[in-house]
């Protein structure tokens, strides 16, 4: 009963390393994962890294997955390390192009022209943060810039609906929005209440939108906020509500009417990448024609034609 | 008289109590289960393992995250296995019993109980910045390997200790060096309890993703790994970036995911029952 003797125990060895080798090899099939009508192109090859924002995520998602299905020899990733993580990347030289559902911070900037990293900021859609509250709420269907300041600024003394307006019921308001991480969080502070990031802090607070979209779904004395795309998929659970009697639909958010809780939303290109990986600058051309085809099934609200066009003129001007 | 009637009462109310807290376990499991069965299952098909993923539900599959959970588990189990056993060896065979080895052990037990993000930080600053692995299987595998490192040591010990005295003391009386008495008798006694402690564990490495994120896993990778030094991204963090999204078929797709994952992990530990009924056995026989 040696252990080391005995043939069955190289046999389960041997089976176990011929898996390996099986794993190892069809690990190695390349991906002839052919759309229909997609002609693919030989030839671009290479790494593309993306890192950043996971509200920007779903687009760029969806423009690598038709970027690699016409260029099956790319090997693009894309992570969501959030838009502060994905600039911490992006500003050492890690990755090509980084998400960001806001504008780089000063401090950011600073840390790239230090290791000699230059950009072109592209915005790519329209996000509109949308105010919800649940269906059962009957009264509330309008509200000004002024009361979701008053509502949502620190120290706020609004405690019940009535403190909103004298109208409303004398129920205690609930809260829900998301956390300090987010950029959705840093937008909204910035427009509501006039300061990037100061907010009342009594609030359900979280970082995935579904949690707070099922919070205001059983809650009905809630208001929250979160991105566009949450509510419209949950349209039959939640009522939007208007903003200075702006309602968010597609096409408010994508004229500028409804003001101030659209927003654009970026991808950051590094000029090196762009100028010496011929993959990264055919992503970005990719990416900037069929931005409009692509992000409206993400949930967000594509930009016209030729502001893409414009956008990537710039590009290609910057880096000559 | 009525003291029996109490006495029995007591008994009575004791079994009910355990009973209850199996039950309760039981039960929030199967809730659990069956939620996630009824959710997923519709969206299980040959495609689903076939497809990377995808923006349109029907077209998204596991196969990025399928293979990177297994080129990890792969690099996770070689390193860790022989080094875990390796350690407890020594400190049950070889070392001996002072005060620097109890620091030593007493260190490893802690170790088994700190956070998984703590692993992956040491991760992040060893193998992807110092040793310059990058952001790669390679790291993330060693990376899991150390977080796992502890609990295969510490149940290995446990395994070795209970090999008998009077077995071992034979082989010595008979002339053995220690090295035939760790390979002829200490570890084929053990080998089943061995293995039992590494399949958990690794089974644990398989569902991890903090630790991951931090070595840099991705989050969306439309090609299979090929070589150990690729980026990748494993079955958790798909699962992760799918439950997050707005549309509920992504939300079923991650069901679907999750049975995967699950169907993986019993399959493991299947391979551990197995084993060790057959190692144990051959002790018997």
């Amino acid at each position: 009963m040696k252990l080391f003797k005995g043939s069955k125990f190289i046999a389960l060895a041997l089976i176990l390393v011929m898996s390996l080798t099986v794993l190892a090899a069809c690990g190695q099939n390349k991906q002839p994962q052919g759309q229909e009508g997609n002609q693919q192109e030989k030839g671009l090859s290479g790494k593309i890294e993306i890192d950043g924002s996971s509200t920007v995520y779903p687009i760029t998602e969806a423009i690598a997955e038709e970027f690699q299905l016409q260029y099956p020899d790319t090997r693009v990733t894309v992570g969501v390390s959030g838009t502060g993580g994905g600039f911490k990347r992006f500003t050492v030289g890690e990755t090509d192009i980084s998400n960001a559902s806001r504008l780089i911070k000063d401090k950011e900037a600073a840390k790239a022209e230090e290791n000699g990293i230059e950009y072109t900021q592209v915005s790519v859609a329209y996000d509109g943060i949308t105010v919800v509250v649940n269906p059962q709420n009957d009264w509330a269907t309008d509200i000004t810039v002024e009361e979701l300041k008053k509502i949502w600024e620190p120290n706020s003394k609004v405690k019940t609906w009535k403190d909103i307006r004298p109208e409303w019921p004398d129920k205690e308001i609930h809260l829900y929005g998301p956390g300090t991480d987010s950029g959705t969080f840093d937008y909204f502070t910035e427009a509501i209440v006039g300061e990037g990031g100061a907010s009342r802090t009594d609030y359900t607070a979280s970082e995935d939108d579904n949690v707070l979209v099922q919070g205001i779904t059983g809650d009905k004395y809630a208001l929250g906020y979160f991105g566009y795309a949450y509510y419209e998929e949950n349209q039959d659970k939640l009522k939007a509500v208007t903003i200075n009697g702006v309602e968010p639909t597609t096409e408010t958010i994508g004229n500028g009417e409804y003001t101030p809780l659209a927003r654009p939303i970026f991808i950051y290109v590094s000029h090196n990448s762009f100028k010496d990986k011929p993959q990264v600058a055919e992503f970005v051309k990719f990416y900037l024609k069929n931005a409009r085809n692509v992000v409206p099934s993400t949930g967000y609200v594509p930009l016209p034609q030729d502001k893409y066009d414009e956008q990537l003129e710039k590009i290609i001007n910057a880096v000559k | 008289m009525s003291n029996l009637k109490l006495r029995k009462l007591k008994n009575k109310i004791f079994h009910g109590l355990v009973l209850s807290s199996t039950l309760f376990a039981l039960i929030v499991l199967i809730v659990l289960l069956s939620d996630i069965v009824m959710d997923g299952y519709k969206w299980l098909s040959i495609d689903f393992f076939k497809n990377f993923t995808s923006r349109f539900p029907e077209r998204a599959g596991i196969k990025a995250g399928l293979f990177g959970s297994l080129w990890i588990i792969v690099i996770t189990a070689s390193v860790s296995f022989p080094v875990g056993v390796g350690a407890a060896l020594y400190l049950e065979e070889y070392a001996p019993k002072n005060w620097f080895t109890n620091i030593i052990q007493i260190n490893i037990s802690n170790l088994a109980g700190v956070p998984s993000i703590v692993f992956g930080i040491l991760g992040l600053g060893v193998f992807v910045n110092t040793f310059g692995f990058g952001r790669s299987i390679l790291s993330g595998g060693l990376t899991l390997a150390l977080l796992i490192l502890p609990i295969i040591i510490v149940s290995a010990q446990e395994a070795l200790r209970s090999v008998p005295k009077d077995l071992k003391h034979g082989a010595y009386a008979l002339g053995c060096t220690k090295w035939q008495v760790i390979t002829g008798v200490v570890l084929p006694y053990a080998i089943p309890g061995i293995l039992t402690g590494t399949i958990i564990s690794i089974a644990r490495a398989l569902g991890e993703t903090a630790p991951l994120i931090m070595v840099g896993a991705v989050t969306f990778a439309a090609f299979t790994p090929e070589s150990i030094f690729d980026s990748f991204t494993t079955l958790p963090m798909q699962i992760y970036s799918w439950t997050s999204r707005p549309q509920a078929d992504f939300h079923n797709l991650a069901a679907a995911a999750i049975i995967v994952l699950l169907a993986v992990l019993l399959t493991a530990n299947a391979l551990a029952v197995l084993l060790r009924d057959k190692y144990q056995d051959r002790i018997k026989g």
